[in-house]
């Protein structure tokens, strides 16, 4: 224990003097800001996990907002000081992985919320209804609607049937080894392409917002603090950082939506028509839906709806949530909560999208040519709601956003890393390596050493893909949870005839098959790749991969007429009598 | 132990009458949210000039986005909805089976 704290109180003080020694060093360094890859930040969705790049628009010499390094270094020291009380209790794997099951249904409905806003949901979509208008509340749509699927069919059930990770509820009567090998395949893609996309959007958000911190330091110290947070603090500390970040977000975003509307009078009729009269677009952009209706077809609509919705459904962090509650009835309450608070906060980004478009479209202040053109930004293409704080609230209520888009990144950064980590050592180590006799202090380790170097791993590539086109992250981690993780589990826990050989080779149909696609797509052969028109011409392979892996998961279960294939039918009726009734379930902490 | 609570679970004619009546609604629910997404997002495809269309004559605001909202908070009601008739009706039956079978 004597050792514990000696570590702890030496990465605090690491981080806290890496913090402030950023600070004092700004003063000195006002050289030019390196430009960043310079890529349409608007024409691609604004994704959930990625903050599209900055476009090159430094200005030579920037003077350090000191509002938001304070704001920062309070929550810094803030998040610390919790993640040191949460590591004085987390004792055992529960601790570790599920908070003890001792989260109520509140505090999981804003740690969802918390984990699921992400920084570019933030800036992302405020910035696409900037640039767009109406086009981006589409986006907003399709992200919400997952939840109540989740509600309706899966969260009551996972936590019932599940220990700490959804691979638990899909072994539950199915082979351990090679189902929990498919489900650690696919959440770690998933995670660790997640986080790629949001270290790279980290880095060039506090690069952004404090020109002095370089794009890789800005990393280094993502990746530091989330080490920290989920090394020591495990499941607890996660959660509470994250709910932490979703009151300061909405608080924030509540905020910033009612400056907006109260320099509109409170009116969204004279909101809508002010955007329209200084929008370059006018009408438009209440009519940009034509947009992609014209461009698109039917199927990349329905593909790309049934990606967003079903991909939330799927998402390894977003699942482990479940399993931090006491019992199925605070699972579902929390989902509850965790929608509320989601849907309330996309129709402020929305308001904040067009408040931008009416307070700092047009304003020499904050365009980077006005000559040229009234929208484009300095510092880049996700600056609309940043430079809205400034212009609602002056450099104090700018600082407050800035610290809270960092907190954000934390946030949900590490979630992923929890969830990758969990996937690493339940899964891979303690139930396929140790064949379920590690101890729980072995399998604890492990995971803190998957902790460590997931987070190693997030600093480095975050930095390898600095000047990468990063838009497909998306794409690529959304499909493959909407195509493998979904459906798997799903099948699992309402069809009886779900055989091990059907899981895995759906599963990996559906790995295979929406990587595959998404290569030979528009969006990786084309614009990544530049090989010329794509082989696949759809952006999102969902439409296709989802039924292919229905089929296989059927074709495979049905033609199994294995001696265990009987036995794991057979054993269904147990497996729903838990699922429906809770009896068995893992027990939640009483208080 | 449990194995055999589970057994005189399964035998107890509440409980498949609680799955069905629980699945149904979760299914139906489920249904709804999918017709009312994917109705909007195939009207974005197939008629976006109805989407368009202001929501009267004298306003620039869209049909779509007032249908856009809708979504997000309609999505909002039903989790509320099932949440509620889960703790008023289903919770007490599941309560009630769990007892029984203990016995």
């Amino acid at each position: 224990m004597k050792k514990f704290h000696t570590v702890f109180f030496a990465i605090l003080v690491s981080a806290l003097f890496l913090a402030t020694d950023l600070a004092s060093a700004a003063d000195a360094v006002t050289t030019a800001v390196a430009p960043a890859a310079a890529v349409a930040p608007t024409v691609t969705p604004a994704p959930a996990a990625v903050v599209a790049p900055a476009v090159a628009a430094a200005p030579a010499e920037v003077p350090v907002n000191w509002h938001a390094v304070v704001m920062f270094l309070i929550f810094v020291a803030v998040t610390l000081v919790i993640t040191y009380w949460a590591a004085t209790r987390t004792k055992t794997a529960t601790d570790f992985y599920a908070a003890g099951r001792g989260i109520t249904g509140l505090q999981n409905g804003m740690a969802i919320a918390g984990d699921y806003m992400s920084a570019a949901s933030f800036l992302g979509i405020a910035a696409l209804v900037y640039m767009n208008g109406f086009y981006g509340l589409i986006f907003s749509v399709g992200w919400l609607v997952g939840w109540p699927i989740i509600l309706f069919l899966i969260a009551e059930r996972l936590r019932n049937l599940g220990k700490y990770t959804y691979a638990d509820v899909v072994s539950f009567r199915l082979k351990q080894g090679p189902i929990r090998i498919m489900a650690a395949i696919s959440s770690l893609i998933v995670v660790i392409w997640y986080l790629i996309g949001q270290a790279v959007g980290a880095g060039q958000l506090l690069h952004t917002l404090v020109p002095q911190m370089s794009y890789q330091l800005s990393i280094v110290i993502v990746g530091v603090l989330i080490i920290t947070y989920v090394t020591f603090g495990g499941m607890k500390a996660t959660t509470w950082v994250q709910i932490i970040k979703a009151g300061l977000l909405l608080g924030g975003a509540t905020l910033m939506a009612i400056g907006v509307m109260a320099h509109e009078n409170f009116s969204f009729a004279k909101l809508f028509s002010d955007a329209v009269a200084i929008h370059p677009s006018h009408m438009d952009i209440m009519k940009s839906v034509v947009k992609i209706g014209a461009k698109s077809n039917p199927i990349e609509s329905i593909s790309l709806g049934l990606t967003l919705m079903l991909g939330t459904a799927g998402l390894p962090h977003i699942l482990m949530r479940f399993f931090t509650v006491t019992d199925s009835k605070a699972a579902r309450k929390s989902v509850l909560y965790g929608t509320c608070f989601i849907g309330f906060f996309y129709i402020l980004t929305f308001i904040i999208g067009f408040g931008a478009i009416v307070l700092v479209a047009n304003n020499p202040e904050y365009v980077a040519n006005i000559s040229k053109s009234i929208l484009d930004l300095k510092g880049g293409g996700n600056m609309p709601a940043v430079y809205l704080s400034h212009a609602i609230g002056g450099d104090l209520f700018l600082g407050f956003i800035a610290a809270v888009a960092f907190a954000t990144i934390l946030a949900v950064v590490s979630g992923l890393t929890l969830a990758g980590a969990s996937a690493l050592s339940h899964d891979i180590y303690a139930s396929v390596i140790m064949k379920g006799k590690a101890s729980e202090k072995q399998e604890v380790w492990v995971s803190k050493m998957s902790v460590i170097g997931l987070g190693i791993l997030a600093i480095i590539l975050g930095i390898a893909f600095e000047k990468q086109n990063v838009a497909y992250i998306v794409a690529l981690t959304f499909s493959i949870a909407a195509c493998t993780n979904f459906p798997i589990l799903i099948l699992s826990v309402f069809w009886r005839g779900l055989t091990t050989r059907g899981a895995v080779l759906g599963g990996y149909t559906g790995i295979l098959g929406s990587i595959g696609l998404l290569i030979i797509g528009p969006t990786v052969w084309t614009k990544v790749l530049s090989m010329g028109p794509a082989i696949f011409p759809y952006d999102f392979p969902t439409f296709v991969v989802l039924p292919a892996v229905l089929v296989v998961a059927y074709i495979a279960s049905v033609t199994d007429s294995s001696e265990s294939a009987k036995k794991e039918r057979a054993a269904y009726d147990a497996q729903m009598v838990r699922a429906e009734t809770g009896l068995g379930a893992e027990v939640g902490a009483t208080h | 132990m449990s194995e055999l609570i589970a057994g005189k679970i399964l035998n107890n004619p509440k409980y498949l009458q609680l799955v069905k009546q629980r699945d149904t609604f979760a299914w139906l629910l489920s249904a709804i949210v999918c017709v009312m997404y994917f109705g909007f997002t195939l009207m974005i495809a197939f008629t976006p000039d109805v989407l368009t269309q202001p929501i009267a004559a004298d306003s620039v605001i869209p049909l779509g986005m007032l249908m856009g909202v809708g979504v997000i908070l309609v999505s909002c009601v039903l989790t509320g909805v099932y949440v509620y008739r889960a703790n008023q009706t289903f919770d007490p039956i599941v309560n009630e089976i769990v007892r029984e079978a203990s016995k």
